[in-house]
């Protein structure tokens, strides 16, 4: 337990990172992301009624609790909450999110971030 | 490199080999990084010895890359655990039963090769999710309805496979099945019901063929890998009606349950619902909860007259012709009426399809056809996850009664209040119960989950009562229970392994069935 907890703190440290020295994803990548996250994201994380990963993160105070409206996540968090799951949330297989539409899913979720 | 059991470091390097040059290198997982990803999120046995990881996972584009995984797999006697989308979450996720197993992952077969909404069928590869086939039938403007589970990221494949169910007429989903294309063991393709027949034009119209009828010896089974499966869909009905019948004494349950069950028997109510408690599913209430405790009946039914509040409430949903489900409450309300007290409430009703603006304000779409996650809403917000221990009990007031006493005993065990688990019909003549148990990243809160769990399987069986589907860490324990004569059904599904799968190659100890290599070690 006491490791799991290690592992969420690490996770939150990286979400506050920046992304100083990231080259900014291009458009292509970020419209190709757009429709990654629409099939594996949104149906948890999107707007709207019966979405209980937004609904999970708006309980734990995190604002904007909808990940596409998020200006501070790093691509580092993502890929860690992807491939290692967060409480309810399972770990995805590289037959369901490809570690090439994970990077599409880190350039749409990171395209408002501020350099 | 982890290793399947029996099997060389040898070996396994060239069966690895022989799989990449099937399937290409790119979708032969062997790094643990890789595997690893395949280990069940849910896992009651996170972290402990026990915990079945697999050695490597192999993910196939087609039919014939499945039969080449299984020829292969037959020459090295690797044993492989085979996963639709691998969501099966509760009941094991992408894991294999039996650490070491090589995972056969069909996420890549994901086409949705016919859907009909004249005759209402469809024709999928394993990989398709609910989420995909929604979205293909509104894309093409298909007047049809699937059947989605709760939550919609499974496959329909797999799900009927597992018998699972649903919410709307189609809710019993390995009902709906018709024909399958399945890989045998020994890497034979073989189709089930009018799929036998070459050039048949009603193989998902016509069930069952010709001779004995084998589609559902691949359900919950280790017999074959299937490859394509044909289901029922349900016409898109005109409209949906729902209604809520309250009762107020604990004893009104009896005949609440005994009407109902006629109204399900005899075709009026085509929906799944569930019997609800507002005394125990309600928010924790300190003048509530002691009462509650004390099991003390006339207690409770004074609370509930004094609050307002019924003792029993029956939501009943109703779907087809508008002048027809409204016609059926009426019908429901005159038969519920012959309880004294009884009431009843208007609920949500809805003509189809729906404008995107009503259903941006529906929050539980599933019951009216449309995948979802909002169930995983009701989890506790830390929730780390749960197992599901589903027993099948009788549509009777009295069974509700018991099972309810012993849940919440259960339940108290545990330490998380009251009794919080549905009573739901979502097969025919019978109630199933899903009682969640969370599991934790906790190995010693695990254990004792899996004690009491274990309890609970012998607790359900000394009342008649057997779980419908398990987690893969229950199968043997469960498989255990249905012993009628020693153990004369196990017998018959070893003598059809042993025959069908002679190298033990398929799921080995899937729903507690070993092959006879393994049989020994596992008895």
């Amino acid at each position: 337990m006491k490791k799991a907890k290690v592992g969420l703190l690490a996770v939150v440290s990286l979400m506050m990172a920046t992304l100083a020295f990231a080259a900014p994803p291009d458009q292509e990548q970020i419209e190709h992301g757009h429709k990654v996250y629409d099939k594996w994201c949104f149906p948890c994380h999107g707007t709207g009624l019966g979405k209980p990963g937004t609904d999970a993160l708006a309980a734990r105070g995190q604002k904007p609790a909808v990940l596409e409206e998020r200006t501070d996540l790093t691509g580092p968090a993502i890929k860690q909450f992807v491939r290692h799951g967060v409480l309810f949330m399972p770990m995805f297989r590289k037959t369901e999110v490809s570690d090439a539409e994970l990077d599409a899913i880190v350039a749409y979720l990171t395209r408002n971030n501020k350099p | 490199m982890r290793l399947p059991p029996g099997v060389t470091s040898a070996d396994f390097s060239a069966a690895i080999k022989e799989f990449e040059a099937a399937v290409g290198k790119e979708w032969v997982f062997t790094s643990d990084e890789d595997v690893d990803l395949y280990r069940d999120s849910y896992s009651p046995v996170w972290h402990e010895a026990e915990e079945p990881i697999p050695s490597a996972a192999v993910a196939p584009d087609g039919v014939e890359q499945v039969q080449a995984i299984v020829r292969i797999a037959n020459k090295y006697k690797i044993p492989l655990w085979t996963v639709s989308t691998g969501k099966n979450l509760g009941y094991g996720g992408s894991a294999p039963l039996l650490g070491g197993s090589v995972v056969v992952d069909l996420k890549r077969m994901n086409r949705v090769l016919e859907i009909n909404d004249k005759n209402h069928f469809a024709l999928l590869e394993p990989g398709v999710s609910y989420f995909d086939l929604y979205r293909y039938i509104q894309e093409h403007k298909l007047k049809v309805w699937i059947d989605p589970p709760d939550p919609g990221w499974g496959s329909p494949v797999g799900n009927c496979l597992e018998r699972g169910g649903g919410y709307t007429p189609m809710h019993d989903h390995f009902d709906a099945v018709c024909g399958m294309e399945v890989v045998l063991p020994s890497g034979e393709v073989m189709r089930t019901g009018m799929g036998a027949l070459p050039g048949s034009k009603t193989w998902q119209q016509y069930k069952y063929g010709f001779g004995p009828y084998v589609t559902p010896i691949f359900s919950q089974s280790s017999l074959g890998i299937v490859t394509k499966m044909g289901i029922w869909l349900l016409p898109e009905p005109e409209a949906y009606l729902s209604g809520t019948v309250m009762v107020w004494k604990r004893r009104d349950l009896i005949p609440l349950v005994e009407i109902f069950t006629n109204l399900v028997s005899s075709g009026t109510m085509r929906g799944t619902t569930q019997v609800i408690s507002p005394l125990w599913f309600g928010a924790p209430d300190p003048d509530l909860d002691p009462i509650r405790a004390s099991g003390n009946v006339e207690a409770l039914e004074s609370y509930a007259e004094r609050k307002k509040t019924p003792y029993w409430i029956l939501p009943l949903p109703f779907y087809g012709p508008a002048k027809i489900v409204a016609a059926q409450w009426e019908y429901a309300k005159e038969k519920f009426s012959s309880i004294p007290g009884a009431t009843f409430a208007d609920g949500p009703s809805y003509r189809f399809p729906l404008s995107a603006d009503e259903l941006s304000k529906i929050r539980d779409t599933v019951p009216l056809g449309i995948p979802s996650m909002q169930i995983f809403g009701l989890l506790p917000p830390q929730s780390q996850g749960h197992i599901g221990f589903s027993p099948i009990i009788p549509m009777s007031g009295e069974a509700l009664l018991d099972a309810l006493t012993l849940f919440d005993s259960i339940h108290r065990e545990l330490g998380a209040g009251g009794g919080l688990f549905p009573v739901l019909s979502s097969f025919p003549r019978s109630f199933v119960i899903i009682y969640l148990f969370p599991v934790e990243r906790d190995v010693e809160k695990n254990r004792r989950t899996r004690a009491l769990y274990r309890r609970l399987i012998k607790e359900a069986a000394a009342r008649g009562w057997g779980e419908y589907r398990t987690h893969t860490t229950f199968m043997g324990d469960i498989s255990d229970t249905y012993s009628f004569n020693n153990h004369a059904l196990r017998h018959f599904h070893e003598a059809v392994k042993d025959a069908v799968d002679p190298n033990g190659i398929l799921s080995p100890g899937k729903c507690g069935i070993w092959p006879k290599r393994m049989r020994k070690a596992s008895a």
